[in-house]
């Protein structure tokens, strides 16, 4: 639907998708939208790529997001945005936000496979979208918070701050307020504060 | 869960289910936790004691539907969760159930996983055993009528003295949407179980079984009036101009909805209640259209209903709509396309296309850094030699299949390993390892153990014993000493168990996964034995095992290659393959992020090139 905005985010089992997916859908709730996601559990979480959607607008059904109509695809892994390109097209004017972290499938040793370099997966990003933005999320995370399991939040902040989210800055900082236990909201803050300064 | 009503929030549908059910006033829940089905265990878990109800994780789907049937029999509302080949095993005792019926609501949620996105075994479509066991089914597509729909299910139980299947499936179990809270009532807790011997007795002379059949056929008439009759079947767009009327049920329903929001209004049955059928409101609704789309995952069944209900009607469904794997939303957008005529712009085809044109290496899933399975499958591959036979087993040890290992010869059920592993035996000289994890040991291993035993067998059995049951997302077992509530209870030992069951107790080991020489020197004797054997590798899944060491600050040690010593033989990577090593150019690298800290690497690797990383 035309004024439903569409939202991919990919990653690695294990990497925060499914945090950061739950996050997102709050803020929506709370800016009084409707929302649809769609989770992945059981064994794909096992270290497989893992992809979660999130719809929100006036009028929203469908929890999946149907290819080429993803607005935003936000990937906690190089290779999972290349993956992710299915949910992209230029109709749609896909924004794509990546952690360049990169984690290498074990079977691509293998099948004899090679992990596409920085130049192949921006082509492909780039082909298929309007825009990619490459972060280093974990790495800023790893340097100044000291966890690199808040390199989810961090690329929350950034998302909001390249303009890739129709939402708010409040709603998005309640939301993860909300979501996570107290003593770890400050880290997540911080993080999300990285974020938002580039 | 603890939260107010008229509140809004963003519940997946296993949490609505949970949320609807506490509503209705549940007072007993059991489960065994299968994948999509799981987090309804989960959030039960979770809440139940502050909720004053009791739920437990049963050993298996045919105990928890006994435990909560029994419930329900004694005047307590009750529920139980399966995924859907958990009802294949409960349906021992769901049969009968329908002839003797319950005296408080009783709900039996099972979640199906069309094009198996998170769990194995198959794309086995439950709606049919609605009709095998003569319950009626009621099926929700979002959220919202997850937990609307439990509560009508609560109702519809207690009032007909049944119990109701409550079909979902992944899309709905693990689609998130936002629900509007109710009020949540004192939980009736208490019952008293009045003896009824005609009633519960379904014995021969054939005559009263024949008697008590008849009733549930009268019973189910009854219940189809109420599906002509309840909102649960309901109409949309329903003064649309069109000459195609669309029949759906389930998730498929959002994604028909999603689709007319692009392609105009059209005309939609929406099934709520699939067995039994609404048979004249699905008449009255054909009667002005000359075709009828029926948008349904799986198995056609809607359609041949459909089909025999109005025979001078049009009706399609599967020749535009696939009969295997999932509905995806475009899939529908396509469908309901092309039967109004309709033009969509986008080109599904060619992006498909365009797509696969980018060259991206497959990431299935794998074994976690650090997990005691790895250890294990490549001391019993080391062990076993070539023509070993591996049967499998359910759990996240079906990893066991990945190339690396090639440990996983099949799967087929949960405990299936050990029959299976048996009759290999009678037949072939084969060595013949086992792998089941100890949650699916006290599932269904044990009378396939006891029937090896008896039957003077000679497969080693090893059960991965990590302490939880992993795989559905950490729920205690029996063999943890804990309950679902989180109190401590008797520790069941596998080892004591596997004696009990016949197996000598010269042939009972115990291992520990991260001492890799043990653990294949445990699998090698007990091969050369050429006795029954079983094996417990024990060790904490890794996953929870850090969790815990970051949570206490406890310093983890990782390992690293020494470039200097390592020959790139490639052991670490292709065969004992850890996720956390990678190649670098042609050196092989330890991922600092990843690695857990098992050391087992440093032991299999047969140049002592890898070792604890010197602090930085």
């Amino acid at each position: 639907m035309k004024d439903t905005f569409n939202i991919v985010i990919t990653g690695v089992g294990g990497q925060g998708v499914l945090t950061l997916l739950k996050i997102l859908a709050e803020a929506a709730l709370k800016q009084g939208l409707e929302v649809k996601t769609s989770e992945l559990h059981g064994l794909a979480q096992r270290g497989g790529s893992i992809t979660c959607n999130l719809r929100f607008g006036k009028r929203v059904f469908s929890p999946m997001v149907r290819n080429g109509e993803a607005n935003l695809i936000i990937s906690l892994e190089e290779l999972e945005a290349m993956r992710a390109c299915r949910y992209a097209s230029k109709e749609a004017k896909t924004n794509f936000l990546v952690n360049s972290y990169r984690m290498y499938p074990p079977m691509m040793y293998v099948n004899n496979e090679k992990y596409p370099d920085r130049k192949q997966i921006t082509a492909g990003l780039k082909k298929f979208g309007r825009r990619a933005v490459f972060v280093d999320a974990t790495a800023v995370v790893k340097k100044f918070v000291g966890n690199t399991r808040t390199a989810n939040v961090y690329l929350l902040g950034r998302a909001k701050k390249e303009g890739f989210l129709p939402l708010s800055r409040e709603s998005l900082l309640a939301a993860v307020k909300e979501f996570f236990p107290e003593k770890h909201f400050d880290i997540n803050k911080k993080a999300f504060d990285l974020g938002m300064k580039k | 869960m603890d939260k107010k009503a008229g509140r809004k929030v963003v519940f997946i549908g296993n949490e609505a289910v949970v949320r609807g059910a506490l509503e209705a006033g549940l007072g007993l829940a059991a489960s065994y936790p299968g994948t999509p089905s799981s987090e309804i265990g989960d959030s039960l878990a979770t809440i139940a004691k502050q909720a004053g109800i009791y739920f437990e994780y049963s050993t298996n789907e045919k105990v928890a539907f006994e435990v909560a049937a029994a419930a329900a029999l004694s005047g307590v509302r009750s529920l139980t969760a399966m995924k859907h080949y958990g009802l294949n095993v409960a349906s021992d005792s769901l049969m009968p159930m329908a002839y003797v019926g319950v005296n408080a609501g009783f709900v039996v949620v099972v979640a199906d996983d069309p094009s198996c996105s998170s769990s194995g075994q198959g794309e086995e479509d439950t709606r049919y055993f609605a009709r095998i066991a003569h319950v009626p089914m009621v099926e929700a597509s979002d959220s919202q009528e997850c937990k609307d729909l439990i509560k009508y299910a609560f109702d519809l139980s207690e009032k007909f003295k049944t119990p109701v299947l409550f079909r979902m499936t992944t899309r709905v179990n693990h689609g998130g949407g936002i629900v509007k809270l109710g009020i949540l009532p004192t939980p009736k807790t208490r019952g008293f179980f009045v003896k009824d011997f005609k009633r519960y007795n379904i014995l021969p002379p054939g005559k009263e079984v024949v008697r008590m059949h008849k009733e549930i056929h009268a019973k189910l008439e009854k219940i189809k009036l109420v599906s002509e009759k309840d909102r649960i079947n309901f109409v949309v767009n329903e003064k649309a101009e069109s000459r195609v009327g669309i029949i759906t049920c389930g998730i498929s329903y959002s994604y028909v909805m999603e689709a007319l929001e692009d392609l105009g209004p059209m005309p939609v049955l929406k099934i709520g209640m699939t067995y039994p059928l609404p048979e004249q409101k699905i008449k009255d609704f054909a009667e002005r259209f000359d075709t009828l789309l029926v948008v349904e995952e799986l198995e056609p069944l809607l359609e041949e209903n459909v089909r025999m209900l109005v025979p001078d009607k049009k009706v399609v469904g599967k020749e535009l709509l696939p009969t295997a794997g999932e509905y995806k939303p475009e899939d529908v957008l396509l469908a309901l396309a092309k039967v109004t005529g309709k033009k969509w712009d986008f080109d599904f085809e060619k992006h498909e296309k365009d797509f696969a044109k980018l060259k991206i290496p497959k990431r299935g899933s794998v074994l976690c850094p650090g997990c005691p399975e790895r250890s294990v499958f490549y001391a019993a591959k080391l062990a076993g030699g070539s023509g070993t036979v591996f049967p499998g087993d359910i759990g996240c040890y079906i990893l066991g299949m990945s190339p690396q290992y090639a440990v996983q010869d099949f799967t087929i059920s949960m405990g299936a390993s050990v029959g299976f592993a048996h009759g290999i035996k009678k037949v072939s000289d084969q060595n013949v390892i086992v792998f089941i994890g100890d949650s699916t040991f006290l599932h269904a291993g044990i009378p396939p153990l006891i029937n090896a035993a008896y039957n003077k067998s000679s497969p080693v059995i090893i059960v991965l014993d990590n302490r939880i049951t992993a795989m559905t997302g950490h729920q205690p077992n029996p063999s943890m000493g804990l309950t679902a509530m989180g109190e401590r209870t008797k520790e069941v030992m596998i080892e004591t168990m596997a004696k009990a069951c016949g197996v000598d107790t010269a042939n009972v080991k115990t291992v520990d996964p991260y001492n890799f020489k043990a653990t294949y020197d445990a699998i090698k004797t007990a091969l050369e034995k050429k006795q029954l054997s079983v094996i417990v590798a024990r060790r904490e899944c890794q996953l929870l095992a850090v969790r815990k060491k970051l949570k206490e600050g406890v310093f983890i040690q990782k390992y690293e290659i020494d470039n200097s010593l390592c020959k790139k033989c490639g052991i670490c990577l292709r065969q004992f393959g850890c996720p956390a090593i990678h190649m670098e150019g042609r050196n092989y690298v330890i991922d600092d992020v990843l690695c857990t800290g098992c050391g087992v690497c440093s032991q299999v690797c047969p140049n002592k090139a890898i070792k604890p990383k010197v602090k930085e």
